[in-house]
């Protein structure tokens, strides 16, 4: 096998499996594009190259959108490869097929199975065929760390170092086992040599690869477990960085879009020659749902398009309401015979002899992204090829939903990876109409152009955390324990996870299903996804089952997680935080909540403090999160803390509210977001159990919402079941 | 509208309608894109700029309220070093995605200069950007660290 093929074996290495029916497929010359002749630097896989000056570069196949993944990969990486870290340098890597992120297939596909390392070839390349057949590379379902790093990374970078001591044992013409590894440099203590790695680059790439290296013992972590430096934060505090929306290029314009606004609406027809003439207008642009207009000036652009007479149809939502869907949430639950996901003991019969069975039902509101950075987009059509600089969660996706939009092939489109201002599943594969509006005005103009939306638009014509009820019923048995768990919840759709509503509490009759419903509603990924939901709804009702058996909210749920001693430990450990159990002055409360999602363990606690008109002040948040092992401890708290923010602040104020088939909130003014008055102090710790590694990204969401209304009874005996909690004066509602 | 505009100690002609607002001159006209774009309507921060010293949410003034000022931007704060606000973050990792952080430094910055020792309700009261990444806990501790050297 020649050079070229080991190098796209190590990319395809990094990939994933089950299609080991693929096993005899040679390894793909194509791949072999990539191998960058001329380049001075040597490839040893594709997401690593090491320089002859020695510089490790990585290349990390994930958009960095605040989660850190930048830093966190290449310190995996290097770690196996024994690197000096000042020595490595990140790179994004380009959006082409060669790096799908084929862990991702195998790590949601096959999950921890392991792979015996004869069939590992065979079944990365399966892998990485389906990843690049499905366009994937994307960054979500906090899955980076976990299989891209753990499964890729980190055996990229053992490879890698087994290479480069084959090469020096080779030159040097000693035994392997003399040699060893240290920042960077083979050594060979019986003689004293060493050489550094990018001096042994090149031969190492003549060596015989080991597709399944040991890995490090993590006893001797130098890398892994510290809290290192973010690489890309110097750009960000200088303004220095680009994203997508600091893209500029030679001649491009401006366009501002207004969409229809009931969903599914059409854009009829519009009065161009009555903006035609305003300053800078270059264009007026009539898409199937929407109207444009170019200028030279994005001010400009958004002064003529309001100018703009247009007429939209309303289609068949123009009628929609989320207040009646509510109400029809309410029929659904006490209808229809719910779609059982799970069931344990007895339910129906344990159900049917409860006297009075305890019952509660909670309730969500849509809600919508808002990152930070409005979602745009700046395309370029020219000479039969098309370039797309955007902010995306995963380029891949973006080129070929570019391509099928622009009617041309996905090789003739080019995907420019940029760093996110914020993402929390805004930009995922499904959720790209920002990029198709931008590629259909791209392609009837002669010059780039970038799209910006308004915040109106970008938070009306969002994909939406879908709203739902859920309805609990239980019973107490003479012990105290709950007999009997029954939950039934609404499902609109994007309701993937059915785990997520899976408790972890030791109670022998279970019953946890569903009732659905379609409603026109755009739905999307919201950063957590379903476990945003069933966090609130599943820890709220454990706790007014403790409070009606008279327990203490702690130890009534430790005495249900008997045979679950990560669980026990993370909500142990977040109780001693906060001073679990030391006397509440009047008017103060603490809660708790739970929750098992992403493959980490994570428990809340939060202390408020409400005055009897329902004023509330949320003061401190303590959070204990297991996710098997921490790579970065810094980055991992950084998301942690910001994850309670974002729970915090949707329980508080975040509704989208929808009316006459139209997004009632269009901008921070009636959207509001926590700001740093209400934030409360955070304490964050991790405990690491060893266990495969979790997510980190969206682990802090969702049991926020539930330890704050657990407080919130704590200190007043109102029990809070409706989202959001603030109403008008900021006052706790209902 | 022919103008002069001071940005950055540095005069520069620009040819724009006086309507405009600030921030998009900054990001077009002069192609400074360290000042950003949130929401248009002066609710999150993320476009502040200093006028004579001043923050100011560049989104919500028109070009023409500044053209005898001086307006600084993100990259005039630490032209020759960095600002000390500016290592502070980076010391207290505060940025995630960091859209939103140039508009909390020049915001911080220049309360500072105006109370080297703000309280933290001064704080809350003045420092009233979004970060939808929810980095206000590490907003806090770089204060701190601001507070102590
Ligand atoms: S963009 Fe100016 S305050 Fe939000
Ligand atoms: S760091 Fe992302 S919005 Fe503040």
């Amino acid at each position: 096998m020649g050079k070229l093929n080991r190098r796209a074996f190590l990319a395809s290495g990094a990939v994933l499996g089950g299609g080991l029916l693929l096993a005899y497929f040679a390894i793909p010359k194509r791949l072999s594009l990539h191998a960058d002749a001329g380049d001075d630097r040597l490839f040893l896989a594709t997401w690593l190259r090491i320089a002859p000056d020695g510089a490790v570069t990585v290349l990390v196949p994930h958009a960095e959108m605040g989660q850190g993944v930048h830093t966190a990969l290449p310190m995996m990486l290097a770690e196996e490869l024994d690197a000096d870290w000042p020595q490595v340098r990140v790179e994004q890597a380009p959006a082409e097929g060669v790096y799908a992120v084929g862990d991702l297939v195998r790590g949601f596909g096959i999950g921890d199975w392991r792979i015996p390392s004869a069939l590992l070839r065979q079944v990365d390349y399966a892998a990485y065929r389906i990843a690049d057949l499905i366009h994937m590379q994307t960054t979500g379902g906090s899955s980076s760390v976990r299989f891209t790093g753990h499964l890729g990374m980190r055996r990229a970078g053992a490879a890698a170092r087994n290479l480069l001591l084959q090469a020096a044992a080779r030159r040097w013409q000693v035994g392997i086992s003399e040699c060893q590894t240290d920042s960077g440099h083979v050594l060979h203590p019986p003689s004293g040599r060493s050489a550094g790695y990018g001096d042994l680059a090149e031969a190492a790439a003549r060596e015989r690869l080991d597709p399944d290296p040991p890995l490090k013992a993590r006893a001797r972590y130098r890398i892994c477990g510290r809290p290192l430096a973010r690489v890309d934060l110097p750009a960000l505090v200088t303004g220095s960085a680009r994203f997508g929306i600091d893209i500029r290029l030679p001649g491009m314009k401006f366009a501002a879009i207004r969409h229809a606004p009931v969903f599914d609406g059409v854009a009829v027809s519009c009065d161009a020659a009555a903006v035609r003439g305003l300053p800078g207008v270059q264009r007026v642009v009539k898409l199937p749902s929407a109207v444009v207009v170019v200028a030279d000036g994005f001010w400009q652009a958004t002064n003529a398009l309001r100018g703009l007479p247009v007429e939209f149809d309303e289609g068949a939502h123009g009628r929609f309401n989320s207040e009646e869907l509510t109400k029809e949430f309410d029929h659904m639950l006490s209808g229809a015979d719910p779609t059982v996901d799970a069931r344990i003991g007895q339910p129906e019969a344990v159900l049917a002899a409860a006297e009075d069975p305890i019952e509660a039902v909670y309730e969500i509101p849509f809600l919508a992204h808002a990152t930070m950075e409005p979602v745009n987009c700046t395309a370029w059509f020219r000479d039969g090829k098309l370039d797309i600089w955007t902010g995306t969660q995963d380029p891949l996706a973006t080129r070929a939903r570019g391509a099928q939009i622009a009617d041309l092939d996905t090789d003739a489109v080019t995907v420019h990876p940029v760093p996110l201002g914020g993402g929390f599943g805004r930009r995922l594969p499904s959720h790209l109409n920002y990029v198709e509006d931008a590629v259909r005005v791209a392609m009837e103009v002669p010059f780039p152009i970038q799209m910006i939306w308004s915040r109106e638009e970008d938070i009306q014509h969002d994909y939406y955390r879908p709203a739902g009820k859920s309805r609990f019923r239980a019973r107490i048995g003479s012990d105290l324990r709950p007999l009997i768990w029954d939950n039934v919840y609404t499902d609109i759709g994007l309701n993937e996870d059915r785990d997520a509503a899976l408790i972890p509490y030791d109670i022998p009759n279970q019953r946890i299903g569903r009732v659905r419903h379609k409603t026109p509603v755009p739905l999307g990924y919201w950063r957590s996804v379903e476990h945003s939901m069933h966090g609130f709804f599943t820890e709220s009702f454990v706790d007014e089952l403790a409070h009606r058996a008279g327990a203490d909210p702690l130890s009534y749920r430790l005495g249900l997680l008997k045979n679950r001693p990560r669980h026990r430990a993370v909500l142990s450990r977040a109780a001693d935080l906060l001073g679990w159990g030391t006397a509440p002055e009047v008017g103060r409360g603490c809660g708790l909540a739970l929750c098992e999602c992403f493959g980490s363990i994570v428990a809340e606690a939060v202390q408020i403090r409400v005055s009897g008109d329902g004023e509330l002040r949320v003061e401190r948040v303590t959070a204990a999160v297991d996710p098997g092992e921490v790579i970065n401890p810094d980055i991992a708290a950084a998301q942690i803390e910001g994850g309670i923010v974002f729970g915090l602040g949707a329980a508080l104020w975040g509704r989208i509210s929808i009316e006459q088939g139209r997004v009632v909130q269009g901008n921070f003014s009636d959207y509001e977001l926590m700001r740093l008055a209400d934030c409360p102090e955070i304490t964050v710790e991790f405990i690491e159990s060893g266990a495969a590694i979790g997510g980190l990204g969206e682990v802090g969401v969702p049991p926020v919402a539930a330890a704050l209304a657990n407080a919130i009874f704590a200190a007043s005996g109102r029990r809070i079941r409706r989202l959001p909690m603030l109403g008008p004066e900021r006052r706790l509602m209902g | 509208m022919k103008f002069k505009l001071m940005v950055n100690e540095q005069v520069r002609p620009i040819d724009a309608d006086e309507a405009t607002p600030l921030l998009w001159v900054i990001r077009e006209t002069l192609g400074l894109t360290g000042t950003k774009f949130g929401c248009g309507i002066g609710a999150c921060g993320a476009c502040t700029v200093h006028v004579n010293g001043r923050p100011m949410r560049s989104c919500v003034v028109p070009v023409r309220a500044v053209a005898s000022a001086a307006v600084t931007t993100i990259e005039g704060l630490g032209a020759s070093s960095m600002h000390p606000v500016q290592q502070a973050w980076i010391d207290a990792q505060v940025p995630q995605c960091g859209y939103c952080q140039t508009g909390v430094i020049m915001t911080v910055a220049a309360l500072l200069e105006e109370n080297p020792e703000p309280s933290e309700d001064d704080l809350a009261r003045q420092l009233s950007n979004l970060c939808r990444c929810g980095t206000y806990t590490r907003m806090r501790k770089a204060i701190r660290i601001l507070r102590r050297s």
